[in-house]
């Protein structure tokens, strides 16, 4: 009996506190600045444990500034200079130096694969998922790092599970209840309400620290926003500045229960998965929904998988066709509390929130961009890679031409074929060997 | 060897864990759109074997090694080191010859040729092509080019620049 009291007692005192400290400032947006405090003393604990490191690493293995510049250096030079080529050059048996060195450099370090898996620190953030190169310093480290591991599997992930599933639960009751409504300005002021408290307890159940900048260029209604895909949080980050209507396949269990719950307060676009197929069809139905200026901006990651964090692949063309105004969005997650990037061969969807559940926090930039649109002569191709390139700048990632899907798929055999041919024109000649 | 590669013990571990058979590194993007792209796969596994480990793959790597890396552990009575200017050669070689007879005949030649000219060199052309090669090449009659004269035709040729890759550390 007295055990069940002092549970229920201690269950109650706890929700209580969660309700006060969490939930009732999201619903206002204002924040108690318990979580300033909790990343003040995150920042200081990794400095130390940075200083440590560095002060007992041997010499030979310390990895300064590794993550950026790579392992080997690359000869970038483009084929003639590599051949030693003027045009009309013959043959020579050592042309095949040329492209065993590129073959060899594209082994050891590519750019592409590496942009798969998770970013690689330049010093150890004291999670042991990180702990890739990093060796046993010293014992008071160790101790910090048990004592890390305690509080965030004791301590916060079980808060952070409790706010997680309040905020789901919360969504779907609030949308469903705010759908009986008819039609008008309070059922959108309601259902706006709704997304926007519960985001933000979502956004606490990961102890998310968000810094908006530009904010004065936030996507407007009737546009389309893009912004680079590192994980499915992004999208949490994103709305807990402002509403979107989403666009994405229909999928079934918890997130089809969200999401048709959420079509219910406000018109998102869930496609099902043949009409994915149909390009026409989505087309049609997007440019629909910006038509209509009262409807909500549309939310789209062009690069249409998760990539790293580290740089932005090809932006496929198919939401550049639609028309309207671009709203570019870059967010860049800060590696050092906790890897956002989800790598979905690796990691199933529930394993990917636990991992994101015990780590330090997500920290993150989000830059709101000046809005872009399509110029005369320019195709959507051209207009994706302008678009790209500005999220890149703004971001401080890399630009690459390679598409996103090579995560998957092998890539197509024309860029092998271009190679070919660049290097037959240089022994072909002009046309002088018949 | 594997203290010379500072710079490599980060992705060691990653190595042993990614790679191991031929599809491996046939996902390699840069790699897969390599016109020599199968020949180069080719070179990291030994005779018959479809997996490589580590240390094979080392092997094969260690060729690439610049040849200034000797300088600092000059050891006259060991084995010549896989980075040296013949090693080096003999690793194009193998490129070549894939028969292993130590001779590059005219169709091994042609093969090569056409991968990496791809479709865009009629047949005839590129039989002249490697005709010419094989006659300025060739000294001892035998209508196909030796190692030796492998060696002799690119005796001018900047074998360590065009050959190595520098680790950065």
């Amino acid at each position: 009996m007295e055990g069940a009291e002092l549970a229920g007692k201690i269950l109650s005192t706890w929700l209580t506190l969660v309700l006060g400290f969490i939930l009732l400032p999201s619903v206002f947006g204002v924040s108690l600045g318990i979580s300033e405090i909790y990343m003040k003393i995150l920042v200081k604990t990794l400095e130390w444990a940075t200083i440590r490191i560095e002060k007992g690493a041997p010499k030979e293995s310390t990895l300064k500034n590794s993550a950026s510049v790579g392992i080997i250096q690359r000869d970038e030079s483009p084929m003639e200079k590599g051949l030693s080529g003027l045009r009309g050059r013959d043959f020579e048996l050592s042309d095949v130096f040329y492209f065993s060195k590129k073959g060899l450099e594209a082994i050891v370090e590519d750019e592409v694969t590496q942009r798969f898996s998770s970013e690689e620190l330049v010093s150890w953030n004291l999670l042991t998922r990180t702990n890739v190169n990093f060796h046993y310093i010293s014992l008071r480290l160790t101790m910090v790092w048990v004592l890390g591991v305690i509080v965030r599997y004791c301590v916060l992930l079980p808060l952070r599970v409790t706010l997680a599933f309040i905020g789901i639960s919360l969504l779907v009751i609030g949308t469903t209840l705010v759908g009986q409504l008819p039609d008008s300005s309070l059922k959108n002021w309601l259902s706006e309400l709704v997304h926007l408290t519960c985001c933000r307890i979502c956004v606490r159940a990961l102890s998310g620290t968000i810094h908006y900048h530009n904010k004065q260029h936030r996507p407007q209604k009737g546009g389309i926003c893009v912004a680079n895909h590192t994980s499915p949080i992004d999208v949490l980050i994103l709305t807990t500045d402002g509403c979107y209507a989403m666009v994405g396949q229909v999928h079934g269990g918890l997130m089809g229960i969200i999401q048709r719950a959420m079509v219910k307060a406000c018109p998102h676009v869930w496609f099902e998965r043949s009409e994915m197929k149909d390009r026409h069809l989505v087309t049609k139905r997007l440019k629909e929904h910006i038509a209509d200026k009262k409807k909500l901006p549309i939310l789209i990651f062009p690069e249409g998988t998760c990539i790293n964090n580290t740089s932005v692949m090809m932006f496929k063309k198919g939401s550049f066709e639609i028309g309207g105004t671009i709203h570019p969005v870059a967010i860049k997650y800060n590696p050092q509390f906790g890897d956002a990037f989800w790598n979905s061969s690796k990691y199933n969807m529930v394993s990917y929130l636990l991992r994101m559940m015990t780590s330090w926090a997500i920290v993150c930039d989000v830059w709101y961009m000046p809005p872009m649109t399509r110029e005369d002569g320019e195709d959507a191709v051209q207009f994706a890679n302008r678009v790209k390139s500005a999220i890149a700048t703004q971001g401080g990632l890399t630009e690459l031409p390679w598409d996103g899907g090579l995560k998957r798929a092998k890539v197509k055999d024309t860029f092998k074929e271009e190679q070919q041919k660049n290097y037959s024109k240089m022994i072909a000649g002009n046309g002088s060997l018949n | 060897m594997t203290k010379n590669y500072s710079g490599l013990d980060v992705s060691s571990a990653k190595i042993e864990k990614l790679w191991s058979g031929r599809e491996d590194f046939q996902r390699i993007p840069e790699l897969a759109i390599n016109p020599l792209g199968d020949r180069i796969i080719n070179a990291f596994f030994p005779e018959g074997e479809d997996q490589v480990n580590f240390r094979g793959f080392m092997r094969t790597l260690a060729h690439f090694r610049p040849i200034e890396d000797n300088e600092k552990s000059k050891d006259v009575n060991g084995p010549e080191p896989l980075n040296s200017r013949s090693n080096k050669l003999h690793f194009a070689f193998r490129l070549y010859d894939l028969d292993k007879d130590d001779k590059i005949s005219r169709d091994e030649l042609l093969q090569v040729l056409r991968m990496m000219v791809g479709v865009n060199i009629s047949d005839e052309q590129l039989g002249s092509i490697a005709d010419r090669t094989i006659q300025e090449a060739d000294q001892d009659g035998d209508s196909a080019i030796s190692f030796t004269e492998f060696v002799k035709v690119l005796e001018k040729v900047d074998v360590e620049q065009k050959m190595s890759i520098r680790f950065l550390h």
